[in-house]
């Protein structure tokens, strides 16, 4: 297993209503040990897995939102945002997490990781890679 | 690169096929299956946006799951081809790789 | 051509496992591979050999169960969508003290690696799902 893939995990399912968001975070997560080059999209719904202030005490299920921001450590730091998939949401960028990394090529500056985008580049970057994961 | 994607849902269930071709890159394949072949259907309030992707898409739809839910083809949409499962099998060899809007 | 198969979805409830089915049949016709079948969410549920419906329904494990065996298939349950929805094999039975099992033959238990294992050495990837 030399070969590196470009690897795009598609998220657009809300998170708690269903379990796609979390279980497909655990993937991300088990796949970084996999040393390919990995990145995310949120499109639709998926956006919501990424708001900030999620609060889960008072459903009793496990609040998952934290585990985005550990993504940078995990060399997870392309992560893109479809921009008409916010507006359409009434969002913005200030509503999300603050996702950052350490760019090792850079004396370890620290970056974001989310890009908001249009669709016509999502439709760019999702034609470069080699394996889509839907979720 | 070429993509096949592959659509499940019915367009007024989700907006899976909405989403897709605001998504999908001019020259693109897109199988409709499942549910998702009422999307194919003609005189729907989609059908417009579909009959546009065709332009510079390529629309498929699963026969079978047409005939299971008794969607003639006479009632698609000018411009879909109707593939049964080997098809499905051969669009996924003909594009570089699959896109599941699930 | 090697395939990697996900299917996200259990048996009956949605169609995803019975198109994941036909579409495995008609590559395997085709002269394709399958390197792996990798169930994950409520798709683990299509691994339990309780599974006893109606007998003019089809029996979707069975169906697994049997291509596994006539075309030497790996059916792999992912291990933590398992644990979640009780689905059990004697390893997993004897980790977590549980008083049986119940995986249906064909298929084995293992980790969200064998998904990406599947991707990386597949040539093409297809998810069925929700």
């Amino acid at each position: 297993m030399s070969d590196i893939k470009k690897f795009m995990y598609v998220n657009r399912k809300a998170p708690y209503g269903t379990i796609y968001a979390w279980e497909s975070l655990e993937v991300v997560l088990i796949g970084a040990a996999f040393e390919q080059e990995v990145s995310m999209a949120f499109v639709d719904d998926g956006v919501y897995q990424i708001l900030k202030g999620q609060d889960t005490t008072e459903i009793g299920v496990k609040n998952f939102s934290p585990t985005y921001s550990a993504l940078g450590d995990y060399d997870v730091n392309k992560i893109y945002v479809e921009k008409e998939s916010l507006e359409e949401r009434g969002l913005t960028v200030d509503d999300l997490l603050d996702l950052k990394y350490e760019d090792e090529d850079d004396d370890w500056a620290e970056k974001d990781s989310i890009k908001v985008v249009t669709s016509k580049e999502l439709a760019e970057i999702l034609e470069q890679q080699e394996v889509v994961l839907s979720f | 690169m070429s993509t096949l994607h592959t659509i499940n849902k019915s367009p007024f269930d989700r907006a899976s096929l909405q989403s897709c071709l605001r998504l999908a890159a001019d020259g693109n394949a897109i199988l409709l299956f499942e549910d998702g072949v009422y999307g194919a259907m003609k005189g729907s309030t989609v059908a417009e946006l579909v009959e546009k992707a065709l332009s510079n898409k390529t629309i498929y739809v699963l026969g079978p799951d047409m005939k299971a839910r008794g969607v003639d083809e006479s009632k698609l949409i000018d411009g879909i081809k109707v593939v049964d499962y080997k098809g499905f099998v051969e669009l996924t060899v003909e594009n570089d790789k699959v896109n599941a809007w699930v | 051509m090697k395939f990697g198969i996900q299917v996200n979805e259990g048996p009956y409830t949605h169609e995803a496992s019975v198109s994941a089915l036909n579409f495995v049949k008609a590559a395997l016709e085709a002269g394709h591979e399958i390197f792996r079948v990798f169930f994950y969410h409520d798709g683990v549920n299509n691994g339990t050999r309780y599974t006893t419906p109606p007998q003019d329904d089809i029996n979707i494990v069975n169906a697994w169960s049997e291509l596994a065996e006539k075309h030497n298939i790996d059916l792999v349950v992912c291990v933590a969508a398992a644990q979640r929805r009780g689905i059990v094999d004697e390893g997993e039975q004897e980790r977590n003290g549980k008083d049986g099992n119940n995986i249906a033959p064909g298929f084995r238990i293992s980790g969200l690696g064998q998904l990406i294992e599947a991707g990386i050495q597949s040539e093409r990837l297809v998810v069925f799902g929700d």
